[in-house]
């Protein structure tokens, strides 16, 4: 059963499809109207990484760095020092790619409250190749002290988390996508930072059951495995986690005691990413058998974003093929 | 611009000398860090600790202060001893450098230490961060008198980003930002001029559209006349090179660059044992002239 504040078409399996950074690129020109301190920088990506909408409509609070990424991190943090928020925006790929360090020491070790924006992650960018799918990102950011982590599921939910962000105090990295995601949360549906939310519940009356956690812009595919698994006779949980760091640890021990057993789901290496935070947590916590998707320590290749998924293993079947093994 | 009596000169001299001691004796007493470049930098953090800067040691947060950020952070003993002789705090402390829970890091901490504007070390993101700053002051304020001076090392011109931000400031005509790079010509590996040649720095950097003086960094009046003019510049930012002599004030150290990031005790034999290095160097900074008097007093 889905989450009652989804889209209602859902079970049909029609959907609407808009990229995640689209939801950005409002929110961050609606964030600039509520607080004027919000600034923005780009590195000569203004348009694809939708800061463009912001750019137009606060000219002096936008800064054009070039093609410059390390510049780009430490600019924001000194703009941060003078009492700013500036939202720094590239590909995932080059920052926090290329400027992990300066993201690092300028910005994090700083404590400068920097949003650090990485449009164009995972395999989902298609055509462009493996050097601009950016899939460690996640990994690379998690390991810094402070940094929160977030991979908003569609256009809804990034336009409700930038908002957020821009009131969090504090260092914060999240990712977008570039291609057409399918829009599965509403207007209304709940967004906090650090919270995990249940987008859909099993049928408790089918005796077999898994739970599938997904971060970021695989929520539909993982929302439609757990439609697939039910039909099946198996009971399927989706708790979706946008937020990776801090992760929710109570309801993810929750979610693990009820089902038993879990599948992850992102767009990401399964090295560090968000099935490496899920496997971490459990194993302390309340050790759970788990099976990871996303890609398996490859390079991704060109192509059409959903040839690609289902290339390396992120497409509806291969979650339900992997939960059936689990259990 | 602020003149300088000649009586003020020698008496920033004389305070540069007392900072020397300071930083001899804190990194003898930590055991590791870098010698040469704080020596060699004791006259300009003196100038701008003393005379140039607008600040409040006692209200290191004031909103109106002017900025110093330390780009080459492990220059950090000439900016922590400079920092406790202006009063931020008691210079008692500089003997903790480097030690389990001091605030005085290897490499400064901002959020340890009041006064600090930044966290700084790794090489190269120190003038990136002074242009957000001073981008930011013309936001908030665009009659903002606000200065915004980055320290930078030459070595330290290696790295790709500083070329990133000096575009940037270009770009911006940040006139509220100046620039002291401390030419002492020496880095880890050698002298930079074998590590990585520089040259010509004076017209890379007005090729970047930066207003550059190059001076003498140990001259008080030079360095103060440069202050004045970069604080002039309209529609610019502007550069100091200030040619310093890497570990000056301790001849036997002076101009070798092994004294990079040894400290004295550990530094090269050649001309003086370990054990006599920290003694050998405060009693030839005791000599020279103007801190006899202010030794003994």
């Amino acid at each position: 059963m889905f989450a009652d504040h989804l889209q209602k078409d859902l079970h049909t399996g029609a959907v609407e499809k808009k990229p995640t950074r689209n939801g950005y690129g409002e929110g961050l020109l609606e964030a600039g109207k509520r607080d004027e301190r919000v600034v923005a920088l780009c590195c000569d990506l203004t348009e694809s990484t939708k800061t463009d909408a912001f750019a137009n409509a606060f000219p002096k609070r936008f800064v054009q760095v070039g093609v410059a990424e390390q510049n780009l991190a430490s600019v924001g943090s000194g703009m941060a020092a003078m009492g700013k928020i500036p939202f720094i925006s590239s590909y995932a790929m080059f920052s926090p790619g290329r400027n992990w360090e300066q993201i690092r020491t300028t910005i994090a070790y700083n404590e400068a409250n920097v949003k650090i924006v990485g449009a164009h992650a995972g395999v989902s960018v298609g055509p462009d190749g493996a050097t601009h799918q950016a899939i460690e990102d996640i990994a690379i950011m998690r390991a810094i002290p402070t940094m929160v982590v977030i991979a908003p599921a569609d256009v809804h939910e990034a336009y409700k988390m930038t908002l957020a962000v821009a009131e969090y105090i504090g260092p914060v990295y999240f990712r977008l996508g570039r291609s057409n995601t399918p829009v599965v949360t509403t207007p209304e549906s709940p967004f906090t930072i650090g919270k995990a939310e249940q987008m859909y519940f099993r049928n408790e009356s089918l005796e077999k059951k898994v739970g599938i956690v997904s971060t970021g812009s695989l929520l539909y595919n993982s929302l439609m495995a757990a439609v697939a698994l039910e039909k099946q006779g198996i009971g399927t949980s989706v708790l979706h986690m946008a937020t990776i760091k801090p992760l929710d640890g109570a309801m993810l021990e929750k979610f693990a005691t009820e089902h038993g057993a879990l599948v992850t789901v992102e767009e990401h290496q399964i090295i560090g990413g968000l099935g490496s935070a899920v496997a971490e947590y459990l194993s302390e916590a309340r050790p759970t058998k788990i099976a990871r998707i996303g890609v398996h320590d490859r390079f991704g290749q060109s192509g059409e974003p959903d040839e690609l998924i289902a290339h390396y293993g992120m497409d509806i079947p291969s979650i339900v093929s992997a939960a059936q093994k689990l259990i | 611009m602020r003149y300088l009596s000649p009586e003020e000169v020698h008496s920033l001299e004389r305070q540069a000398n007392i900072i020397r001691q300071s930083i001899i004796e804190m990194l003898t007493e930590a055991g590791s860090g870098h010698t040469a470049g704080p020596l060699g930098m004791a006259d300009v953090f003196t100038l701008l600790y003393f005379s140039a800067l607008k600040h409040d040691p006692k209200n290191p947060d004031w909103e109106d202060r002017d900025r110093l950020i330390l780009s080459n952070g492990h220059i950090c003993p000439v900016l922590y001893a400079t920092m406790a002789h202006a009063g931020y705090f008691p210079v008692a402390e500089l003997l903790t450098l480097r030690k389990f829970g001091s605030r005085l890091q290897g490499h400064p901490h901002r959020t340890f230490l009041p006064g600090l504007e930044t966290s700084s070390g790794p090489l190269g993101s120190g003038i990136s961060q002074a242009v957000g700053m001073a981008l930011a002051e013309r936001i908030n304020n665009p009659y903002s008198s606000k200065f915004f001076y980055c320290l930078t090392g030459d070595g330290e011109l290696d790295e790709g980003q500083i070329w990133e931000a000096l575009m940037l400031a270009g770009k911006e005509r940040l006139n509220n930002l100046i620039v002291i790079v401390d030419r002492n010509g020496i880095q880890i590996d050698g002298f930079t001029k074998d590590v990585m040649p520089l040259e010509p720095l004076v017209e890379k950097f007005e090729s970047f559209n930066f207003d550059v003086q190059a001076v003498d960094g140990h001259n008080m009046r030079a360095l103060n006349d440069a202050i004045g003019k970069a604080q002039a510049v309209y529609g610019q930012p502007s550069i100091i090179i200030a040619h310093t002599i890497p570990s000056k004030g301790v001849d036997v150290f002076e101009r070798d660059f092994r004294w990079h990031g040894n400290p004295p005790g550990k530094g090269p034999e050649d001309r003086v044992p370990h054990d006599e290095q920290a003694k050998v160097a405060l009693a030839h900074l005791r000599t020279l002239a103007g801190t006899i008097e202010a030794q003994d007093s």
